[in-house]
């Protein structure tokens, strides 16, 4: 702390101090406490705010477990965001090897370009892209009856399958980039040096490159499942009614049931999932939180 | 040998089909603007039409979302460049486990949900300030953790930075104000233009978080969802065709500036 009054000087670091307390605790922390808080108190008309019925209750809590198709829903968002991260993964772990490691130099900067600008699309359109094509007199099904694969159009949007894969094409780009990131710095050396010594293509990559890129990997698995469990654009684009996401249970209960408490611990139900999964990521790829959050 | 060029062919395959994989999609939708058809498709084609540009440009709502996502980007800039950029300068000048958890609270919002940090913004400015949704509360959602990426931009050029140059001008009598003006933030501008540029990006493609935070106030990515799930033609992709070809654009100009900073950061210093 005296490094920085020495360095910045008592004005600039009484601003520097300000701005980073406004962010922390005005937009960040405070919020979150007043939400975990919220999500403990019933829910109650303003005139008995503070009454004797405002006490702090799991209720909210309990809700999940007695609500069948709620709980239906949250489980099937579980093992959806899952299957989506796992698959995004083996899609993405060749061709970052490829851009890592096998890719000549000179070809980089544009297969690089090409991998940044779907990733700078707006996640929104590159779902409504999915949307055009799953539709049911749009492009899949044109091609898959003109292939004789199918007799008739198939309904391919409102459920799961289509959320799903939606949901790898929108949320690939966050598994490929941090994975190349922890792969670039392999030396190719020790590959050589292991292909040398015998080691087919599946041994160096058990034992030189995946544990190499394991931070990467466990990066790309976090904020894919992250997203995955935490989208709301994809599901209500190509899901439908019958393949209702967690998050749009929590939609519901702030902007139709208007049970924002209830809505509060459906969403800190969430956090802590995603905080789960993150300490999953960690314990199984044995990196600590300095390789995470870098 | 015929192992090794099998080898190649297999990984070319499986870049084209990779590549094909991201492309294609936004390909189909972009051409689906100028199918003559009422429904979005391009099978069948029913003949070049540049009508659903002007059934857009007709739209008097998508303007007024336009507006509304403009602001919101402006305010955003303004409100996590500057706070961005105070973080940063305080975790560079800090060393010690304090650093790490200020660090870890700091990245925190980008591990959040998204819908999440929009029901806590929600949830927190109407029950202590009596704030509801709108433009205000969307600029101070976004800001949340928009301002963490801000920060890991400034943060990551400042590693860069000599601080023998501050430790000089101090010594040579300059006050805190003038080192900071003179050398710190023209150091940093760069950084500055990539994190407004970020934000701007970040705040005017944002969903979830917008979608709790809005009250009665309508961005533009909002007005494209409600479109497509009600009252959906061509015109979408249009507006589509639009926002890919200016983030393109965006994203090529963003790159080649980054690299020949780079290049020149390379040519600089001998470390590199």
């Amino acid at each position: 702390m005296s490094e920085v009054l020495r360095r910045y000087g008592p004005v600039l670091t009484g601003i520097i101090l300000l701005a980073v307390a406004v962010w922390m605790l005005l937009l960040v922390i405070l919020p979150q406490l007043l939400m975990i808080d919220f999500s403990f108190r019933p829910s109650l008309p303003p005139s008995k705010a503070g009454g004797p019925e405002d006490v702090y209750t799991v209720r909210n809590y309990a809700t999940l477990w007695t609500n069948q198709i709620h709980l239906t829903i949250f489980l099937k968002t579980i093992w959806a965001s899952a299957l989506v991260t796992l698959t995004t993964l083996v899609v993405c772990y060749p061709v970052a090897y490829y851009l890592a490691q096998v890719a000549p130099r000179h070809r980089l900067p544009v297969l690089m370009l090409m991998l940044v600008i779907p990733f700078w699309i707006n996640e929104l359109l590159r779902t409504f892209a999915w949307y055009i094509i799953l539709a049911y007199n749009g492009v899949l099904n044109t091609v898959l009856v003109g292939l004789g694969l199918i007799d008739a159009p198939q309904r391919l949007l409102g459920g799961d399958g289509g959320v799903i894969v939606g949901m790898v094409y929108v949320y690939i780009l966050f598994m490929v980039f941090p994975i190349y990131n922890a792969m670039e710095s392999l030396d190719r050396n020790q590959i050589e040096a292991a292909r040398d010594l015998g080691a087919g293509t599946l041994r160096i990559h058990r034992r030189v490159v995946a544990p190499h890129a394991k931070p990467g990997i466990a990066v790309g698995c976090i904020m894919t499942f992250m997203l995955a469990a935490g989208s709301y654009a994809v599901p209500s684009l190509l899901g439908g009614p019958q393949s209702r996401w967690f998050t749009e249970v929590i939609y519901n209960w702030f902007f139709e049931g208007g049970n924002w408490n209830q809505g509060a611990a459906y969403a800190f139900i969430l956090l802590v999932l995603c905080i789960g999964f993150i300490l999953l990521m960690m314990r199984l790829f044995r990196v600590g939180l300095a390789d995470i959050a870098k | 040998m015929t192992a090794d060029r099998f080898r190649r062919i297999l990984t070319t395959a499986y870049l084209v089909l990779f590549f094909g994989y991201l492309f294609l999609p936004l390909g189909i939708m972009a051409a689906a603007t100028f199918n003559d058809s009422r429904f979005p498709t391009v099978t069948p084609w029913r003949g070049f039409t540049l009508g659903w540009f002007e059934a857009l440009f007709a739209d008097e709502r998508m303007w007024t979302s336009l507006g509304t996502s403009l602001v919101v980007a402006a305010g955003v800039i303004l409100v996590a460049v500057p706070l961005g950029l105070a973080a940063a300068l305080l975790l560079d000048r800090l060393h010690s486990r304090a650093r790490s958890f200020l660090y870890a609270v700091m990245v925190s919002p980008l591990l959040t949900p998204g819908v999440i940090v929009g029901i806590s913004t929600l949830v927190f400015w109407r029950e202590w300030f009596g704030v509801t949704g709108g433009i205000f509360l969307t600029v101070v959602a976004q800001s949340s953790f928009v301002t963490a990426y801000a920060m890991l931009l400034f943060l990551a050029r400042l590693q860069r930075f000599d601080a023998t140059l501050e430790e000089a001008a101090l010594d040579l009598g300059a006050s805190h104000g003038q080192v900071f003006r003179r050398i710190t933030l023209p150091y940093l501008t760069p950084a500055i233009l990539s994190a407004a540029f970020l934000a701007f990006l970040q705040s005017f493609e944002n969903y979830n978080t917008t979608l709790f935070v809005r009250g009665l106030d309508t961005t533009l990515t909002v007005y494209i969802a409600s479109k497509v799930r009600t009252g959906l033609t061509p015109a979408v992709n249009a507006l589509s065709l639009i926002l890919i070809v200016l983030t393109i654009v965006g994203a090529v100009v963003y790159e080649i500036l980054r690299r020949r900073e780079a290049r020149r950061l390379a040519a600089v210093s001998p470390a590199a």
